[in-house]
């Protein structure tokens, strides 16, 4: 049966039902639904909320957590995701496993809390020091948002490495009908990992795994190669014939998917791939596709994701940015710009 | 008569001569050991000269970012709620860049038991200037001695915990062995108050530097005693189930 959900609320839910039984957060539009929710889910599951006194303390609390062998996580938006970055380093180089979401509003600084989609480097490219990546997943919907939950709880296990969502105000804000996964059991005893005293055996220490490795340069390059190669996930739709092929994540996706159809039925040959993991990026992709064009599209000024996009089609063909930052576009705004470009390319359109 | 080394000291610690660290390792071992807590404790371990405590201290335990021991410790005792549960920090860690999770764990009179151990300098990075420096003390940052017009007076974290809810409260001394003694028996009542679920425990333990503060092992120790502690009182502030 389905339930009628905002975004934030079926991330909250989603991670109950996967098995998540910690959440320590701090308030910050436009995610704070996940605090309101879970500060009375979690206890009906017997388990912790704490409402902390900053993201800095909120991520370490989750560090701690994340040791004691519980799935755990928080969430917050782009001033507050900044603040997450110390914590995410000291769990990715202790090889502990969590959930982060980044509500995405826009802008640097204070920035406004309307949607937008600028906080892609600081996600993918890690805002924390030193050499590691989280692996990013990106919903473009109410019910992938709960479908992305549960698998990050699974992949940060797997790969023993932090897991971001990177939603945005419209995807979290967004009501929609969503079928909510089982509720799974996850015992914090079982992993390895999990510290609760050493009892009568070998004490346990998390820290960079650095210090007690010979080969750590060759470990952790290898570690995010094998990720690079068996965790990106995208989908692609009507890419093959496609004369342009526009590449969006998140909310931009939807509006280049309506962009793309109403194309379609006026006779262009417009295709989409949507990035599901930003990082890994999804390179596989963009294989063995020849468009005239590609076209990013996403809410940020500068362009963040556009070069990704050059980088994964090896520049076969011109790689355009339409890009929002304040100034939101909407899907006339990409079906004019698909039409400028193919115009240029053909000479006329 | 034999000193038998606690097992958790497995093996010689990599601070400097004459540092108190090494004190505190060890009576935090004798009492972790003793009341049987080795087998159910974890400790959130700061940045700083604490951070080499992991290497030679067998006790399960997580390296916390700089300054947010406590929080960590928050996260592993709300999880594990019957594990013994620790925070092991120095000045800077502690009062400097962790003021805030320091404060809101004791606001919250989570159950966990913060050994603080205050040396008055940032001794890893060098010897620069900390919270607790005392007022006039040269530090490599305070090159003409600490002036409290400028910085602020010494921090008696003991004053602001004070006048808050939370379950034991005291500060110890490791100048020697009567005072070593004493600061053991207050670590041991910190972790009865919190296996007692009455809250918020912390332990300060005044510590000697001689390397940043150049001077002997021992001079260090008599500086301690006759200069320090007229800044920092010794002594049990705050015992039972709450502030009395």
């Amino acid at each position: 049966m389905k339930e009628l959900m905002k975004g934030n609320e079926a991330f909250a839910e989603a991670a109950i039902r996967a098995g998540c039984r910690f959440f320590a957060g701090y308030p910050i539009t436009p995610q704070s639904e996940v605090l309101e929710y879970l500060s009375r889910r979690m206890p009906e599951v017997g388990g912790v909320f704490i409402q902390s006194e900053s993201e800095l303390a909120g991520i370490s609390m989750v560090y701690g957590a994340a040791a004691a062998g519980f799935r755990a996580m928080t969430s917050s938006s782009g001033p507050g995701y900044s603040l997450l970055q110390e914590g995410i380093s000291y769990i990715a180089s202790a090889e502990l496993p969590c959930v982060v979401m980044d509500v995405m509003r826009y802008g640097s600084g204070l920035g406004d809390i309307f949607t937008g989609q600028s906080d892609y480097w600081q996600a993918v490219y890690n805002g924390g020091h030193g050499d590691y990546r989280t692996i990013v997943y990106a919903p473009s919907s109410v019910q992938e948002m709960a479908d992305l939950t549960v698998m990050a709880f699974g992949k940060a296990e797997e790969r023993r490495n932090p897991v971001t969502i990177l939603s945005d105000a419209s995807i979290s804000q967004m009501m929609a009908p969503v079928e909510l996964p089982a509720m799974a059991c996850h015992d914090p005893d079982a992993p390895a990992w999990a510290l609760k005293g050493k009892g009568n055996g070998h004490f346990k220490r998390h820290t960079s795994v650095m210090y007690y490795m010979n080969e750590y340069d060759g470990y952790v390059r290898a570690k995010y190669e094998k990720i690079e190669k068996e965790d990106q996930r995208w989908e692609s739709l009507e890419t093959e014939d496609a004369e342009i092929v526009l590449v969006a994540y998140g909310i931009s996706s939807r509006i280049c998917e309506e962009a793309m159809r109403s194309a379609r039925a006026q006779g262009r040959r417009v295709g989409l791939i949507r990035p599901i993991s930003l990082y890994p990026y999804p390179v596989n992709a963009f294989d063995g596709l020849a468009p005239r064009a590609f076209l990013s599209v996403e809410m940020s000024a500068l362009g963040q994701m556009a070069r990704d996009v050059a980088l994964a089609c090896g520049m076969r063909a011109p790689v355009y940015s339409m890009l929002g930052g304040t100034r939101l576009y909407s899907c006339s705004d990409v079906e004019a710009r698909i039409g400028e470009i193919l115009g240029a390319a053909h000479g006329a359109f | 008569m034999a000193m038998l080394r606690p097992r958790a000291c497995s093996a010689e610690t990599k601070y400097c001569p004459g540092c108190g660290h090494g004190i505190a390792n060890r009576i935090l071992a004798e009492v972790l050991e003793e009341s049987g807590r080795d087998k159910r404790a974890i400790g959130a371990i700061g940045v700083g000269c604490s951070s080499l405590m992991p290497d030679t201290f067998d006790i399960d335990c997580v390296q916390a970012p700089h300054g947010r021991a406590a929080a960590v410790a928050v996260g592993l005792k709300r999880c594990r709620p019957d594990c013994a549960v620790f925070a092991y920090q120095g000045d800077g860690d502690a009062l400097a860049i962790g003021l805030s999770e320091t404060m809101w764990a004791a606001i919250r009179n989570e159950r966990i038991t913060v050994i603080f151990v205050n040396n008055g300098t940032f001794g890893m990075t060098g010897g620069q200037m900390a919270p607790t420096t005392l007022e006039g003390q040269k530090t490599s940052t305070t090159p003409m001695g600490r002036d409290a017009g400028a910085t602020g007076r010494p921090l008696d974290i003991i004053k602001i915990l004070r006048g808050l809810d939370i379950a034991y409260l005291a500060r110890g001394s490791l100048s020697g062995s009567a005072d070593i003694a004493t600061a053991k028996k207050y670590l041991m009542s910190a972790f009865d108050a919190q296996d007692a679920g009455y809250g918020y425990s912390f332990v300060e333990m005044l510590s000697p530097c001689p390397t940043n503060w150049g001077m002997s092992p021992s001079d260090a120790m008599k500086h301690i005693n006759g200069v320090v502690r007229q800044t920092y009182p010794t002594g049990e502030f705050l015992r039972g189930g709450g502030n009395e």
